[in-house]
């Protein structure tokens, strides 16, 4: 799986991409901000509040019950300020 | 219609003349330029910086036009969006529809700039007097975007 973060989230982490092949209880988009928390302090700190850390899953804008599995591109990112 | 997503600065005048040559059933064109402005919050800003989601932003602007396509009966859309270190001043982004009519042009564009701005991936970045900051996104924006959203 490959995982991508923007803006303040990819600051605070450190790094703008990881890949890694999650454990089996990552099935769905909330278990793995959940498993991601627990990676390092700084994925901790910067995932803390998920009413800030939107999601896409191969890059389409997806809730947090949405389904992931090994060969997903996931993007976890601050609410869009573009235009 | 066309989505262009880029670190160079667009010429509105050239772009509306490409859209328009030689199409003459268009009687009306609806333009939107968003800029760069020199203060946000109370403190004045020197430069942005747009950051974005390569892939994503393409597909998602071009999700949002083929759906003010669908809604309304348009000749041409163009949304032209930068990334990279802006000054204020400087041009963001440029919407523009063409329709037989202005209603179509008019309420086309506003939706297009209304949708881009929550679904659009991309990340403001601000440096102020007390440093750099992200722009916090608006609830005014989802407020704006959500008056387009169908009744259905």
């Amino acid at each position: 799986m490959k995982v991508l973060y923007f803006a303040w989230l990819r600051s605070k982490i450190g790094v703008a991409t990881e890949t890694f092949d999650p454990p089996a209880e990552v099935t769905d988009v909330g278990t793995l901000v959940e498993w991601l928390k627990t990676r390092s302090p700084k994925h901790a700190d910067a995932l803390a509040n998920s009413k800030v850390v939107k999601v896409a899953v191969n890059q389409e804008h997806v809730a947090y019950d949405h389904p992931v599995s090994a060969g997903d591109e996931v993007a976890l990112f601050p609410p869009v300020t573009g235009g | 219609m066309t989505v262009k997503v880029q670190r160079e600065d667009f010429d509105v005048g050239a772009e509306l003349a490409a859209m328009t040559r030689g199409k003459t059933a268009i009687g009306g064109v609806t333009l939107f330029v968003g800029l760069v402005r020199d203060m946000a919050g109370g403190s004045s800003v020197s430069a942005m910086t747009l950051e974005h989601y390569p892939g994503m932003t393409e597909k998602q602007l071009e999700a949002i036009e083929a759906e003010a396509r669908a809604r309304w009966p348009l000749d041409d859309a163009l949304i032209i969006h930068r990334y990279g270190r802006l000054e204020p001043g400087d041009q963001i982004v440029l919407v523009a529809t063409a329709s037989a009519h202005r209603g179509a042009a008019f309420d086309s564009c506003h939706f297009l700039i209304d949708w881009l701005k929550t679904k659009a991936p991309f990340w403001k970045l601000e440096a102020t007097p007390e440093g750099e900051r992200w722009v916090e996104a608006k609830d005014s924006d989802d407020d704006a975007a959500a008056r387009w959203a169908k009744e259905s």
